[in-house]
């Protein structure tokens, strides 16, 4: 039978804090870079112009149609050459960088996708009366539709977010020390790697859980 | 910028003499499907078992599947992946271990990922299940079991029938999610699709003609699936029901 060996945690806790932190930054950025320019697309794909909400199809579909991981590859190819272009070549560690890129801009197709059906939840008497209030069409989507929207999102926007922080795992395919690429260092470094995937396992499923609990919680309270 | 485009650069023989790139990239495009459709079989059965067993009136078997599908959805792919790949063969018995460990390391990684892909979504078609078991009239159940039938009797002729065809189209996205998941398994070497990408860029530095055709070979998966679902959900809709006519 194997024997656990987990004395190799202990000595490893700050090394797997920071890569929490770089799993948590990445997190953060995409959520919010992603609600933001989801919003954008949302609001394009819905618009009356056909060529802006063309592009925005677009755009959505194409993102959701490739797998995370080639696209966080596709900008581990394309960002560092970009900065090259404009900061020369000192530019330091790009990994970090273009996985911020890649999954601000994965998790915005998926986000607008979420935020398109909010928008379309809201009744169209709302737009209406917005407008015979004598609001311009921009002001009703910002002060009376996306209010509303978000309001009967937030379940679904939590959720997504969850599904993001799992993701970001996938940040190993280039190399960048994240809470998972950390333990699976340290595990490599120590000959403890059972052990240590383990514990990221147990890790990820307290804090994944026990915020889907929380959300499910708050979608109890957002129905009543 | 200047890249210099070359397309020819897929005719060439490849690096190990026997094949050509486009013929690497036909591998990994058979590896991905065949990964895929393996683990979307067992993700099917093991997901409509687990979604029937969370809406039986039993608190230990709704219990199990409830454990079940938190589990498997609240622990990334990856973290799944590498405890199938790496972590199950030590804590199996040694003898069972090291004959996993000996064999074809090419199937090794395709079990590993195909078991890995399979769980993890079939945790996600439970779900789907689920809700569509609890989106039929109540009254479908008490009525077959009124009839005299006995409660397997009812899922079985009366509601799974049923449910399947309401739950087809988000099935369908679970079925389109499994192809992009099953690029993961890249990270313990198969040969699939996107470690295809990444070879091409090593071996013959063409790294965007490589990307290109790679992300076009997914888009193709995807639009082909999508097609056939469609054609599937025209057929099956139930009338009166959410998506029918």
């Amino acid at each position: 039978m194997y024997e656990f060996d987990w004395t190799s945690i202990p000595g490893a806790i700050p090394l797997l804090a920071k890569g929490l932190l770089v799993t948590l930054e990445v997190t953060i950025t995409a959520i919010v870079v992603g609600i933001v320019w989801g919003t954008i697309l949302a609001v394009a794909r819905l618009s009356s112009n056909p060529v802006v909400a063309k592009l925005a199809a677009g755009y959505v579909n194409l993102f959701r149609s490739v797998p995370l991981v080639m696209v966080i590859l596709w900008f581990y190819l394309i960002v560092p050459q970009g900065l090259k272009a404009i900061f020369g070549n000192d530019i330091g560690d790009i990994r970090l960088t273009s996985a911020l890129v890649a999954f601000a801009l994965f998790e915005a197709a998926y986000y607008s996708e979420i935020i398109r059906a909010g928008i379309q939840s809201v009744p169209k008497g709302q737009v209406g009366a917005g407008l015979a209030l004598g609001f311009t069409p921009g002001q009703t989507m910002r002060l009376i539709v996306l209010p509303q929207a978000f309001r009967n999102m937030t379940p679904l926007l939590l959720t997504q977010a969850i599904i993001l922080f799992q993701d970001t795992s996938l940040v190993y395919v280039i190399g960048l020390s994240d809470f998972f690429g950390t333990a699976y260092k340290v595990g490599d470094r120590d000959g403890r790697l059972v052990e240590l995937l383990l514990f990221a396992g147990l890790i990820y499923f307290v804090i994944c859980f026990s915020a889907s609990q929380l959300v499910k919680r708050l979608q109890a309270r957002f129905v009543k | 910028m200047a890249y210099n485009w070359n397309w020819e650069v897929f005719l060439q023989p490849s690096a190990t003499g026997d094949d050509t790139y486009l013929g690497w990239l036909i591998t990994g495009f058979k590896w991905t499907v065949s990964l895929s459709l393996s683990a979307w079989v067992i993700a099917l059965v093991v997901g409509s078992i687990i979604g029937v067993l969370r809406t039986v009136p039993n608190r230990w078997l709704s219990g199990f599947a409830t454990a079940w599908v938190e589990l498997f959805r609240n622990i990334p792919l990856l973290v799944q992946l590498f405890i199938w790949y790496f972590v199950l063969p030590e804590l199996l018995p040694q003898g069972l271990g090291n004959a996993i460990k000996q064999s074809n390391p090419l199937w090794q990684q395709f079990f590993a990922a195909m078991i890995c892909l399979g769980l993890f979504t079939s945790a996600r078609v439970a779900e789907q299940v689920r809700s569509g078991i609890e989106s039929l009239p109540k009254g479908q159940k008490n009525a077959g079991l009124a009839m005299g039938f006995t409660l397997p009797q009812v899922y079985r002729h009366v509601l799974m029938p049923m449910a399947y065809r309401v739950i087809l189209p988000p099935l369908t996205s679970e079925f389109l999610n499994i192809f992009k998941n099953s690029a993961v398994a890249t990270t313990i070497g198969l040969i699939e699709l996107s470690r295809q990408a990444q070879q091409l860029v090593d071996y013959t530095a063409q790294p965007y003609e490589a990307f290109i055709a790679v992300t076009v070979m997914y888009l193709l998966i995807n639009v082909t699936v999508m097609f056939l679902m469609r054609r599937l959900e025209e057929k099956v809709r139930v009338p009166g029901f959410i998506g029918g006519k």
